[in-house]
């Protein structure tokens, strides 16, 4: 957006006698999405500048009308402030964990860089935060001192994303691996499922968080201020590193994360890279698995439906 | 004309929305509702909890589809992935007929996710028109549009805001969701007469009517969609009414929700205005025989 803004000529569209065409209508609606969609100030107010340096109040006279109460500028900035309120609360909605983490300012902060490079290019926000784990890795800075467990957190809150209402496919039972040849047999993970490997145990965290009255959903409605502080009832420590397997999970339609162990993990996770059954299991034990183990495991799983054809 | 072909010839009633925080209500109880409008967007998905939800309430009440991000009045070429999501939805809800807002809200594939206000030229009017029609053509179901809300005016406007919903509607041939809470807001905002606007749209063309509460701030009215109807509104409602006959009629209420009772209560207040034409309607038509 800001590379189609500095593109933008403000006086060919301004008004006139001169009717409008769709080329104009356009160029309209790329420099009004600009300037809507242009990061807030510290004071989360529309900035003063425009991106060329002009003062900004010239720059939304051009196009806004004025009222008797309100300037171009305040105008245009209620819009402005709504986008950023909108979307950092959807954030909020989608990753609470993350700004437990991080804190409010810093998680704020965070969500402003992510979404000024990655606005929403879908029509629904439901896929918003898709890259934010990669993007926290791209820019640990915006994540310091707790930039690991930030990465760890949103890689687990965007899996509940997923899970939620993720795809499915058909789950296999016992019963449709039952005689199957194991050198040959190759399983998918359903489509909606994360298995992750994880270097801090942050579905624990989450939990505590829940428990101490941690808010859990996003709202729709436009918000008359900038998002709200809504800091957990009870403070909950932030977690030490630890090694921690855990599938995310949907069952019955409700949301699950279940642990599981590091043997488990490595199955799960050749099997969803394409190995069949044979080479997963052989991959995922370093010595011969206990039969019983696996057997039980596979019970759990397909009764979880985790499974489906590949 | 409350049952007309841009609503289906259905007459529905008095609607409210479907929303989470009484879906627990709904379900057990099973309350006596006209009608329940669903955010289309918030069931475009593959699976889980939302359809689950969904097809529960489709056993028992009748569905209409709304929906926030179809963005009329947009240049962009409509997104295909989207309609298609879009009418396997249509087809599972059996909505007779679906609306959305006579608004843009994404430039190039990048979205606002808000429902911006047009400028009023006759380009826009064309351009939405066409996309409106488009949208009908694939889903094949009516289209109302609805009225949205502003705080913003363009100076490149050619036509007030009423003078452009009757162009695009009769260009594309489509209905009007008639939000009489928004036509007050932005008149407050604007500082037109709202009800120069009802006066002067086409009324045969509404198949729906929205009312809502709102915001005053110093400057300005915020649709918070938070509070009951305000007097001003349920008046310019009545007026509404009159004009365009009992038309069937949801109440908006998405933050600070209350209980089921107290929004579905404050919904069939519309009721008394409803049933003061329809008797009005009556009358004459007995009048007219006699």
């Amino acid at each position: 957006m800001n590379r189609m803004a500095r593109t933008v000529t403000t006086r060919t569209i301004t008004g006139g006698k001169i009717r409008q065409t769709l080329g104009e209508l356009r160029e309209l609606q790329r420099l009004t999405g600009s300037v809507i969609m242009r990061p807030l100030s510290r004071q989360w107010r529309m900035r003063r500048k425009w991106i060329d340096d002009r003062d900004m109040r010239i720059v939304a006279g051009e196009f806004i009308k004025p009222n008797d109460r309100l300037s171009s500028f305040e105008r245009i900035e209620i819009y402005n402030r709504q986008y950023w309120f909108r979307l950092i609360d959807s954030f909020y909605g989608d990753f609470p964990g993350l700004r437990a983490v991080l804190g409010r300012l810093k998680f704020n902060r965070l969500a402003g860089a992510y979404l000024t490079e990655h606005p929403s290019r879908s029509y629904t926000m439901r896929n918003l935060g898709r890259d934010l784990p990669q993007f926290i890795q791209k820019h640990p800075k915006l994540a310091a001192p707790r930039y690991e467990l930030a990465s760890e957190m949103a890689r687990f809150e965007w899996a509940q994303v997923e899970a939620f209402d993720g795809p499915a496919r058909p789950a296999l039972t016992v019963d449709d691996l039952l005689g199957k040849d194991p050198a040959k047999l190759r399983l998918a993970i359903q489509p909606h499922i994360s298995v992750l490997k994880l270097k801090y145990p942050v579905d624990d965290y989450v939990i505590r968080l829940k428990k101490s009255g941690l808010r859990g959903d996003a709202s729709n409605a436009i918000e008359e201020d900038s998002p709200e502080e809504r800091r957990p009832k009870r403070r909950v420590l932030i977690p030490r590193p630890k090694q921690t397997f855990v599938v995310v999970h949907r069952h019955d339609n409700s949301l699950y994360y279940k642990r599981i162990e590091e043997h488990g993990y490595r199955l799960l996770d050749s099997l969803s890279k394409g190995a069949t059954l044979l080479k997963a299991i052989k991959s995922a034990f370093d010595s011969n698995p206990d039969p019983e183990l696996v057997k039980e495991w596979f019970e759990t799983w397909t009764e979880l439906g985790w499974f489906c054809k590949a | 004309m409350p049952a007309n072909r841009f609503n289906g010839f259905t007459d529905l009633g008095i609607g409210i929305g479907l929303r989470i925080p009484h879906y627990g209500h709904i379900l057990s109880k099973k309350p006596t509702v006209d009608w329940f409008e669903i955010i289309s967007e918030n069931y475009m998905c593959d699976a889980g909890r939302p359809l689950e939800v969904l097809d529960q309430i489709l056993e028992q009440y009748q569905v209409i589809q709304h929906g926030v991000s179809l963005y009329f009045g947009s240049t962009d070429r409509m997104d295909r992935q989207q309609l298609k999501r879009l009418k396997e939805l249509v087809k599972r809800t059996q909505t007779p007929f679906l609306s959305d807002h006579l608004c843009w809200g994404s430039v190039d594939g990048t979205y606002t996710h808000d429902l911006l206000p047009m400028p009023y030229t006759f380009a826009a009017a064309k351009n939405t028109a066409r996309r409106v029609r488009e949208v009908m053509d694939y889903l094949e179901v009516p289209i109302i549009a609805e009225n949205v809300s502003s705080y913003a005016e363009f100076h490149v406007s050619e036509m007030t805001e009423w003078e452009f919903l009757s162009e695009v509607v009769e260009r594309a041939d489509c209905g009007i969701l008639l939000d009489v809470n928004n036509i007050y807001v932005s008149s407050k905002n604007h500082g037109f007469d709202p009800y120069e606007y009802l006066n002067n749209i086409p009324h045969g063309r509404v198949g729906q009517m929205h009312i809502a509460g709102h915001s005053k701030y110093e400057k300005y009215i915020l649709d918070t969609h938070d509070h009951p109807v305000l007097d001003p509104v349920w008046k310019m409602y009545a007026h509404a009414v009159r004009k365009c006959g009992p038309t069937s009629t949801l109440l908006e209420w998405d933050a600070h929700i209350p209980s089921f009772e107290e929004v579905h209560r404050e919904a069939l207040k519309a009721k008394k205005f409803l049933n003061a034409v329809k008797d009005r309607q009556d009358a004459a038509a007995v009048l007219a025989t006699a």
